[in-house]
């Protein structure tokens, strides 16, 4: 168990190297950072200078290497637009993301462990076949558009909830709602097929003819079965959905991590858009790698491995 | 005649006093063969109907020249945010109302549809041969160029998906051929993952072995024997990233990280219809979702009737 986690956090590690070589690759195609830096009258002297105090003078790989030692130090560079440190920038606009990441997934999950349940507990029925026929529509339909519709209905229409900007529950209400539908409608099918997939099994059997309830069958013995390796998949759409909420952010106007980056990709603030990339994928990293922790710890099977 | 009829009475009565004992799903009886049957016609005729309306979009979309109203950029000013014909304030050929320069919402839904089944058609054949070609090189031969080529798996699959995609918009610019290849290089990764393991599971087969006896070339083998097996989980996939990448495509045309403003795009659509929404002009943002809904939910039943009917032991994985 030890070496398969030492495993995987290697990987994640192999994958946050490849990004930032990725990453510093593009910033180094996508133009002379010293154009954007430097006054468009200054002599060349002054651009040799600075070029040689910020060590663009260098090879290629010990930029790298010191853009690695710099990033390392949490230091991704200065934002061009706002002056400010790039990844300072990022992670405070990181709460709010993260707040209507989590609602979203909390959203979802308590609505789609009954819902799922309920379905696969009464296939064929009309309680089924409507459960299959919604979520056929939420994974259909495309996130931000759902938010648009929500407008539509809540703010224009109804006049219920506010439809953009943040700071109470109202303004939470309508952003993770259409973020959550499509996680929802998906939760649903997983848990329904997984629901579906264990009663067949021959535990299911020996616990019913143990004489125990229906429903301790369904709730103790499938659900929990059922959540094991669901807890993998609601971990990998939650650090999917950081970087899926930006569609939602800029249509509610949520002042979170992914509006920033389409702010920065406005005005080509590279610095920034590096800084988005790094931060979206290592939470979502760390969060699979927590993700793995947690499953290993749930399923025996693989806790007692040697 | 009398030797026939006796064995079939007495399977039948046999059959009758062995039934298997009924299952019992959680206060419901088993369901009865009937129902199930009656429950799979159902299904069906859903998945018959959804089939039948793609064929209609995709028609739709192929001759849009022919089906579309009007021409889709032309900018009509004295028909600015017309709503739908049904609506008194409704102009004739606008079916479905305009937008704020007067463009047509119906003919650009159709050309939208168009740019829709193309992006989604074309880059997901891309990553297919991509993905096919490595993942079945990395499971026939093995060794280093196997471990290069799941590494780049493994990285691209631990990865935000979306994430990569808009990385590399922002990278090379807007535009339809450049969207397509983006699209292409963030699904290749599935396809090489899923058609390495077939491989794996199969290349130490005993007749993929008497292949290698009678002194089949390795391509030979790959191509006759190692893909054949692979093309039932690769056609499952594709069922699934065909609609994944039109929902991509909008999903960047709407961020305006996708196609250019001047090609008729259902993202580009809801996009411009969303910011006249305040204004009342539901109907510019509107319809374009509810088609784009309406063609990722036929592509999605017709997938999980395609994973049924070729997997049908399989966990459902959406």
């Amino acid at each position: 168990m030890g070496i398969y986690l030492l495993r995987r956090l290697y990987q994640a590690i192999l994958v946050l190297l490849v990004v930032s070589g990725i990453v510093f690759v593009i910033l180094h195609i996508s133009g002379d950072p010293l154009a954007l830096l430097m006054p468009q009258d200054a002599p060349p002297s002054d651009i040799e200078e600075m070029r040689r105090s910020l060590g663009l003078d260098k090879p290629l790989i010990v930029q790298y290497g010191l853009f690695l030692k710099n990033a390392a130090q949490g230091n991704l560079g200065v934002s061009y637009h706002h002056g400010q440190p790039a990844l300072r920038l990022v992670l405070e606009r990181l709460p709010a993301s993260l707040e209507l990441v989590v609602t979203t997934i909390l959203i979802s999950l308590i609505l789609a462990v009954p819902i799922g349940v309920l379905a696969a507990s009464r296939r064929g029925t009309t309680v089924d076949r409507a459960s299959l026929l919604g979520s056929l529509i939420g994974i259909s339909a495309p996130p931000f558009w759902i938010g648009i519709v929500f407008i539509l209905i809540f703010s224009v229409e109804l006049q219920w909830l506010p439809s953009s900007g943040r700071g109470t529950w109202a303004h939470l209400i309508l952003p993770a709602g259409s973020l959550a539908l499509y996680r929802l409608a998906l939760f649903i099918r997983l848990i329904r097929a997984g629901m579906l997939d264990i009663m067949t099994m021959d535990f299911i059997r020996t616990a019913r003819s143990k004489g125990v309830s229906e429903q301790k069958v369904i709730y103790k013995h499938a659900l929990k079965n059922t959540l094991i390796p669901f807890v993998t998949i609601a971990g990998m759409q939650m650090g999917s959905l950081l970087a899926g909420a930006i569609v939602t952010e800029k249509v509610f106007a949520w002042p979170g991590m992914g509006r920033l980056f389409l702010e920065a990709i406005g005005v080509m603030d590279f610095p920034v858009i590096i800084a988005w990339a790094l931060v979206t994928s290592t939470i979502f990293l760390t969060v699979n790698l927590a993700v793995d922790i947690i499953y290993v710890w749930l399923d025996p099977r693989i806790r007692h491995e040697k | 005649m009398s030797a026939e009829t006796a064995p079939r009475t007495m399977n039948h009565l046999t059959e009758a006093s062995y039934a298997p004992p009924k299952a019992r799903f959680w206060g419901c009886e088993y369901i009865p063969v009937e129902r199930q049957l009656l429950h799979s016609f159902l299904s069906n005729k859903l998945v018959l109907g959804a089939l039948g309306m793609l064929f209609f979009l995709l028609a739709c979309a192929i001759f849009a020249y022919w089906v579309a109203p009007v021409d889709p950029l032309e900018q009509t000013l004295r028909a600015r945010l017309k709503p739908p014909i049904w609506d008194e304030r409704g102009m004739s050929p606008y079916y479905l109302g305009t937008d704020r320069l007067g463009r047509d919402v119906l003919s650009n839904i159709i050309y939208g549809l168009r740019i829709s089944l193309l992006v989604g058609f074309i880059s997901v054949g891309i990553s297919l041969v991509m993905g096919l070609t490595l993942g079945l090189t990395a499971g026939y031969k093995r060794g280093f160029w196997e471990t290069i080529i799941m590494r780049a798996v493994d990285v691209q699959l631990s990865l935000p998906l979306i994430m990569i995609a808009l990385c590399f918009m922002v990278i090379f610019g807007q535009g339809l051929g450049k969207m397509i290849i983006v699209l292409a290089i963030t699904g290749w990764a599935e396809y090489a993952r899923t058609v390495r393991g077939t491989v794996l599971s199969i290349r130490e087969k005993e007749y993929v072995e008497s292949a290698h006896a009678l002194g089949f070339g390795p391509w030979t083998i790959m191509i006759k024997y190692l893909l054949i097996n692979a093309i039932t989980p690769v056609l499952i996939l594709s069922s699934v990233q065909v609609p994944r990448v039109i929902m991509l495509e909008a999903t960047l045309s709407f961020l305006g990280l996708g196609v250019p403003v001047t090609t008729p795009s259902i993202g580009l659509a809801i996009a411009r219809g969303y910011q006249v929404l305040f204004s009342g002009s539901w109907w510019a943002s509107i319809f374009p979702g509810l088609a784009l809904m309406l063609l990722v939910a036929c592509i999605n039943i017709f997938a999980d009737w395609l994973r049924d009917a070729l997997e049908p032991r399989s966990r459902e994985q959406v």
